[in-house]
């Protein structure tokens, strides 16, 4: 009955209730897991609280972090530092790394030059350079850089190297056919040839430097997500654990999602 | 115009050029005298305190040793992540209510970095070895799972309708029709998978561990040994490639037998 009076006057095809659906969809689930683990929790104490943490304790953990701060700081004082610790690293190795990659994947002399050390590099995780990098800097911002350096580095290379690689012959011998070259060829043909592979180098490179640095931190910091986690371990706090978990998961999830909107802005033409 | 290739003998030289390059550049730094050797060891002090910490124990266990613990901590880690990972993907891939289930609650925790980990592993199991292979796990899963799904789910339909018409149970058709379809699909996995495993496990052991390549690096750290912590890195650079070499055959034989 409802329906015949809301349809013939309302936008056609629209209704609330499909706009709605997914949403409720969500909720409920939302709703679901919380109140399982409220049961497994809290409620029949099958978990302890010593292990895991119930949802209220959780609540009662973020509100303590947000409004009077935890280790130094309040969340949003440690979210800031890391965000900036880790756009700051990632910019300055990104930047350097997409560079030498194009220029060794434009110039196989440059290529036959820089690949020993690159080989050499390359097989040590990110992670490895935290204990030289506390021996070199110490552990302030400048330890934090150079890990996030080295875990951004390498994939921002590789992929803009593999991306000049792949461009389509045809299109070099245009360039030289058309006689591009210096600053231009590099604006023109080799930044937006390898463009699609330079993106995901860098979403790999942003990953790693978040996951690094959330590490190098855990070692050893003043303030920071990673620091909220150590502090929380060491306190055996386990919600506070939770919320740090919860925070550096979010802050990597949105980071990834701007560098998604910016590939998007700097490549209108590959649709998705 | 991209550069034609170069003849061997040219990349020959520029390669030990660069690589001589790196390592004078490396030495001169060293002998400046401007840092200590400890801070700053030259390429041959690495050399020697590698061959050094092969037959002389350090942080209690000499390199070899911390290596087989790491390895053994890593190999229980990986086979858990391979035993819940191909399994769930197989039936995340034939079951929807499954997939609808998992789905949601896999994309949350993936989200997490494996290290962000390190303080429930710490909590729930101490130093002890559940608590690096807790974290192993968490970056071997993700990769498992994802391309044993990826792989089951792109089963050619007819198989599927074929196996289904013939009677196939639920458990035959997933072990003999999807399985076997995603095989390819699943040895990538792995490989990814054993990559992250082995990066997660040297970041688990910086923190927690009392044996290991990573807590011979903080021992190392923490007696200002530049050279110790060096080593270090190189012996998990090798292991990494050994591993990748390892997987990378697997794929290989595999994908020739299926005439790939």
């Amino acid at each position: 009955m409802l329906k015949s009076i809301t349809s013939p006057q309302g936008v056609p095809g629209f209704s609330f209730g499909a706009l709605l659906r997914p949403l409720a969809g969500a909720a409920g689930g939302l709703l679901a897991v919380l109140l399982l683990w409220q049961l497994l929790t809290a409620g029949s104490g099958l978990i302890s609280p010593a292990r895991f943490p119930a949802p209220a304790e959780v609540g009662a953990a973020l509100r303590q972090i947000v409004i009077e701060g935890y280790s130094n700081g309040r969340l949003h004082e440690h979210v800031m530092r890391s965000v900036l610790l880790v756009t700051m690293g990632f910019l300055v190795a990104s930047g350097v790394g997409v560079v030498l990659g194009l220029a060794m994947g434009a110039s196989r002399t440059v290529e036959a030059l820089v690949n020993p050390v690159f080989l050499l590099l390359r097989p040590i995780p990110p992670l490895a350079w935290i204990p030289l990098a506390i021996v070199w800097l110490g552990l302030g911002d400048a330890a934090k850089m150079m890990v996030i350096f080295f875990a951004a580095f390498v994939p921002s290379v590789i992929n803009s190297f593999a991306g000049v690689r792949q461009i389509d012959l045809p299109v070099f011998e245009a360039a030289a056919m058309l006689d591009v070259r210096g600053w231009r060829y590099w604006r023109e043909v080799l930044v937006p040839g390898a463009l699609p592979s330079i993106f995901t180098g860098l979403r790999l490179s942003l990953q790693a430097s978040w996951t690094t640095l959330v590490a190098a931190e855990l070692v050893g910091a003043i303030a920071g997500l990673g620091q909220i986690l150590n502090q929380a371990a060491q306190d055996i706090y386990p919600a506070m654990i939770v919320v740090g978990m919860v925070s550096v998961a979010l802050c990597g999830w949105l980071m990834t999602l701007g560098l998604a909107w910016l590939e998007r802005r700097l490549m209108p033409w590959k649709a998705r | 115009m991209l550069q034609p290739r170069l003849p061997a003998a040219r990349v020959a030289t520029l390669t030990f050029l660069g690589a001589a390059g790196f390592l004078a550049f490396w030495s001169a730094a060293a002998l400046s005298g401007m840092t200590s050797r400890d801070f700053l060891p030259a390429p041959w002090d690495v050399v020697r305190r590698f061959a050094q910490l092969v037959v002389e124990p350090f942080a209690g266990f000499t390199l070899f040793e911390h290596l087989l613990s790491s390895f053994q901590r890593f190999g229980m880690g990986f086979l858990i992540a391979v035993a819940v990972g191909i399994p769930l993907g197989l039936l995340m891939a034939w079951f929807p209510w499954v997939d609808r289930i998992v789905s949601p609650a896999f994309d949350a925790v993936r989200f997490v970095a494996p290290i962000a980990w390190v303080p429930f592993a710490a909590l729930w199991f101490g130093t002890g070895i559940g608590g690096p292979v807790l974290i192993i796990f968490m970056g071997a899963f993700p990769p498992v799972l994802i391309n044993t799904y990826r792989g089951a789910k792109n089963v050619d339909r007819k198989y599927i309708e074929a196996a289904q018409m013939l009677g196939a149970s639920h458990l035959r058709a997933m072990t003999q029709v999807l399985l076997p379809a995603a095989v390819p699909s699943i040895v990538a996995g792995l490989r990814i998978s054993a990559g992250l495993g082995w990066q997660s496990l040297v970041g688990a052991e910086l923190i927690v561990a009392s044996s290991g390549v990573g807590y011979l690096m903080v021992k190392g750290q923490a007696a200002v040994s530049t050279a110790t912590v060096m080593s270090g890195m190189v012996a998990i650079g090798v292991v990494g490639i050994l591993i990748d070499v390892a997987l990378r055959r697997v794929q290989a034989v595999i994908e020739t037998r299926r005439g790939l």
